[in-house]
């Protein structure tokens, strides 16, 4: 007892509070407190970003950078910034820092070499705020082409069917004068042209610039020299046409024989503009857009922006959280869309090594059962639009007709109750175990996964790696315990982890989160029947726009592909209607794939399609 | 039988040698061909967002697309016959996009599955994305939804049967793949500042000048025929008794347009041959 009351305070446990103040003590010119009106955490003068990043990771132990993104604050202080939300790997609330440029000229240090997993997030926010950042070793544009005119984020852009700053238009609302965009636009289509366009001026190196430094050709010192024999280096475009690539996303190879030598992923086929489309939406319009992101688990998409701006308007007056009915039918959703997707994920690795569709078509008929409960209840399957501020916008029926369930080529009307009873108690699980007999044991799957795409524990946590892709690499880091939201705390459910880091333990890990999951939903049927008639939706109905406090808030939750985070900032009016004025997703598909090139060096050629498929990726998320 | 001139079968009343009857049915050829081709349509495996989700589950196991002969789906283009656009088109894909229909053998349809293919859809303000893929490819099905369920899709799949089923092989506007030859190759965007359509080269160089003139929106003219329908309609509405007329006015230009495309494609396919 006595020992530890002796034994001096370790800063890599102190609450996110207390490490602040070590860092001011640390860093007392560099590092102030960010005063503004509902931020939070620090600004850090960007000269010593990379010494101050070094102590928060190495002294303070936030090691794991789940975000970085940049906001352009013109005019209301002229300047741009990046935002960094660091977590530790052992759970808890974040250290939020930030360091400003001016709009001219914009620059910060890059802090690939503090977290790697930087990379992608900073090529971001350089292609679509043009801010540069010195020491990024391969700093280009990433969603974009390369000779795009502009940089599209920043607020003084206009696109080309620029009609306000904010929505909903004039013209639009309230007096239902509609003008199509294109008669708005010079040229009738979603373009703009430069005034001095002329075509024969135009270059374009939008390849070209890839390819470059790939290290191509034969190197004929190498040649030369007594060791073993070199072969000429190929490269091996896959996609955005491929059917592996789990959507438009591109790969460039290059190989030494089937061997990989490098491999950089090209995205940005399917951007398409979410950020920018969000910030001229109200908030409540952007909750359909959160659907489409990843189109696999539209509930939990929704639920996290939900959180993002519940925590928002929680700081603001006459706001009530969200009701226990809400919370308990919000967690059966999400739930429910977390073994949607891991069914889709697994068939569809399955694919990928070669068992073309029998396993995707057994695992597809389960989940038709699942969107049949959706489609009841929000009356979509796929596009569920289901949550709201404060609750969810709809009870869940009391009857439910399913096709999937066809009886003598009938209709089946069930009671809803009895439907999600029979589908969480029986037939869930037995497509699980049905999975799992005829996949995990077998030979082939075996032979082509185990020790194939290894991912190492350190590597994981310094890429950002989120999601099965984390866990799979020993990290028992699930966002429902490490930072709880919703019911989560009263629900008793284990953080499923697996330790070799290879494609074999991620299919292992999605086979157990399933069972997990249906753990939760075992446990969420009786309070579903105990909460029956209380109310889902907390707010005020008749309120068409929420009033959203001024400030900041990073809202995340655990999505089935990994941590789903949103970057939410409000600025203007507090009494009328309002709009993000910055909406940034942390998309997993996105950062996970900043490891792909490393799990995949040294891998022969036909392994990168089942190291893609088992980290899941979906390209609505990834390019947003 | 080698005197046996096709068009013959046409003719109902072609007598039926005695000893066949009731082995042979006759038909016309183009009902065959199309029978053939209607029920083993060859969707390439293409998809580029969400409507693809639901395109798979339209192939799975519950819809079903085996039933109408288009279970096969082929990662190329070359052998495949349909083109499914189901997603969001944006600038940087619609490059490859255009590549891959150039690629495919005639005859070949496209479907724009939901609303993005169709026209933009919630995405359409995006300055990332193309107003439908209709701006650079020709559509034959647009399919409404976002994203369409499966009964939409196989609803559009089954539009697209009945549109094979109409197609007649002695109009050669409706097969033009055995009348004129390939159609020619549809120019492929070029990503520069903006995406850039080459076949507008023209109109983009005249309105960037007017832009730079001062003229924030110059007034987009309609095509001229197109401006001549458009006028007659309205002048057409004021009477109602010159509804009908006006109708028959255009239904008239167009059946003149009609025939001298044809005119004009006969005419290169003689030249064609003449060559060869």
């Amino acid at each position: 007892m006595t020992d530890q009351m002796i034994a001096p305070v370790r800063p890599e446990t102190v609450d996110v509070d207390a490490a602040i103040g070590i860092l001011k003590e640390r860093f007392p010119d560099a590092v102030k407190d960010d005063t503004r009106e509902g931020y939070v955490g620090v600004v850090v003068e960007r000269s010593q970003l990379v010494e101050v990043a070094t102590a928060i990771r190495d002294e303070l132990g936030f090691d794991y950078l789940s975000s970085a993104t940049a906001v352009d604050y013109l005019g209301i202080e002229d300047s741009m910034e990046m935002v960094y939300h660091a977590y530790r790997i052992s759970g808890g609330k974040p250290l939020v820092f930030k360091a400003q440029t001016p709009r001219e000229n914009s620059s910060i240090p890059s802090l690939i070499d503090i977290w790697p997993g930087v990379d992608f997030q900073e090529r971001e926010a350089y292609d679509l705020y043009g801010i540069s950042f010195p020491g990024h070793p391969n700093q280009k544009r990433i969603l974009m082409w390369e000779g795009f005119n502009g940089h599209p984020m920043r607020k003084d852009w206009k696109e080309a069917y620029y009609e306000a700053e904010l929505k909903p238009f004039e013209s639009r609302w309230p007096k239902g004068y509609v003008r199509r965009s294109e008669e708005l636009n010079i040229f009738g289509k979603n373009v703009a042209y430069p005034a001095d366009f002329d075509l024969s001026r135009l270059s374009d190196d939008t390849e070209a610039s890839l390819y470059a430094g790939m290290g191509l050709g034969v190197d004929v010192e190498a040649l030369n020299s007594d060791e073993e024999l070199k072969t000429d280096r190929l490269v091996v475009n896959l996609g955005p046409h491929h059917p592996s690539t789990h959507g438009v996303f591109r790969m460039v190879v290059t190989l030494n024989g089937e061997t990989i030598e490098t491999l950089e992923p090209v995205m940005g086929y399917l951007h398409r503009n979410h950020e920018k489309i969000g910030e001229r939406n109200a908030w409540n319009h952007n909750m359909p857009f959160t659907d489409r992101l990843d189109y696999i688990s539209s509930m939990s998409n929704n639920l996290g922006y939900a959180l993002a701006v519940e925590q928002l308007m929680s700081r603001g007056m006459r706001y009530t959280p969200p009701t226990y009915r809400a919370e308990v039918i919000r967690v059966l959703m999400v739930e429910l869309t977390r073994i949607v997707n891991h069914l889709w994920a697994i068939g569809f690795l399955l694919n990928d090594l070669g068992a073309f569709f029998t396993p995707a078509l057994y695992a597809i008929a389960e989940r038709e059962k699942i969107l049949d409960f959706f489609e009841a209840t929000a009356g979509s399957r796929l596009m569920c639009n289901y949550m709201r501020f404060g609750g969810v916008f709809k009870d869940i029926p009391e009857r439910i007709r399913s096709t999937a369930n066809l009886l003598n080529d009938k209709v089946r009307d069930f009671e809803t109750t009895q439907y999600l009873t029979q589908l969480i108690t029986e037939t869930l699980p037995r497509a699980v175990d049905e999975l799992d007999t005829f996949l995990t044991d077998s030979e082939i799957i075996k032979t082509r996964t185990i020790g194939v795409g290894y991912l190492p524990t350190e590597t994981a946590i310094a890429y950002s790696a989120a999601g099965p892709l984390l866990r799979g690499s020993g990290v028992a880091y699930d966002v429902r315990r490490a930072e709880p939201y919703s019911i989560y705390p009263e629900l008793d459910f284990d953080v499923a982890v697996r330790y070799n880091g290879d494609i074999y333990d991620r299919y292992l890990l999605r086979i157990d989160e399933m069972r997990e999951s249906l753990r939760i939903l075992k446990q969420i049927l009786p309070r579903l029947e105990r909460t029956k008639g209380e109310s889902f939706f907390s707010g005020n109905k008749a309120v068409y726009m929420p009033r959203v406090a001024i400030g900041e808030a990073y809202g995340r939750v655990e999505n089935p592909k990994g941590e789903l985070g949103y970057y939410v900032v409000s600025q203007g009016d507090p009494k009328g209607p309002q709009n993000p004025w910055r909406y940034h997703v942390r998309a997993p598909s996105f950062i996970n794939l900043t490891v792909l090139g490393q799990m995949c060096k040294g891998q022969k050629v036909a392994d990168v399609v089942a190291i893609l498929g088992s980290i899941d990726i979906v390209l609505g998320e990834t390019d947003r | 039988m080698s005197s046996l001139d096709l068009r013959q079968l046409h003719d109902t009343e072609f007598p039926i040698p005695d000893e066949m009857q009731g082995n042979l049915a006759i038909t016309s050829l183009s009902k065959v061909y199309n029978w053939s081709r209607r029920s083993s349509v060859w969707p390439m495996l293409f998809g580029l967002a969400c409507c693809a989700i639901e395109m798979i589950a339209t192939a799975a196991s519950r819809y079903d697309t085996a039933r109408f002969g288009m279970e096969v789906m082929r990662a190329s283009p070359r052998q495949s016959d349909l083109m499914i656009v189901s997603g969001t088109v944006t600038k940087k894909m619609v490059v490859p996009i255009v590549r891959l229909y150039n690629q495919m053998p005639e005859p070949k349809y496209v479907i724009a599955m939901g609303a993005c293919a169709s026209g933009g859809g919630p995405f359409k303000e995006g300055y990332n994305v193309v107003s439908g893929m209709d701006q650079y490819v020709p559509v034959d099905v647009y399919i409404p939804g976002c994203p369409p369920t499966p009964q939409a899709l196989i609803n559009g799949l089954i539009a697209l049967q009945k549109k094979i089923d109409g197609q007649s092989l002695a109009n050669m506007d409706d097969v033009p793949w055995y009348g004129v030859g390939p159609s020619d190759p549809v120019p492929i965007p070029i990503l520069g500042p903006d995406i850039i359509d080459p076949r507008q080269m023209g109109m983009i160089r005249e309105q960037a000048m007017l832009a730079a003139a001062g003229q924030p929106y110059g007034v987009r003219e309609l095509p001229a025929v197109a401006m001549q329908i458009a006028t007659k309609k309205i002048s057409a509405g004021a009477a109602v008794a010159a509804v009908s007329a006006a109708s028959v006015v255009v239904d008239a230009e167009a059946e003149a347009a009609r025939l001298e495309r044809r005119q004009e494609a006969v005419a290169r396919k003689r030249a064609l041959l003449a060559k060869s």
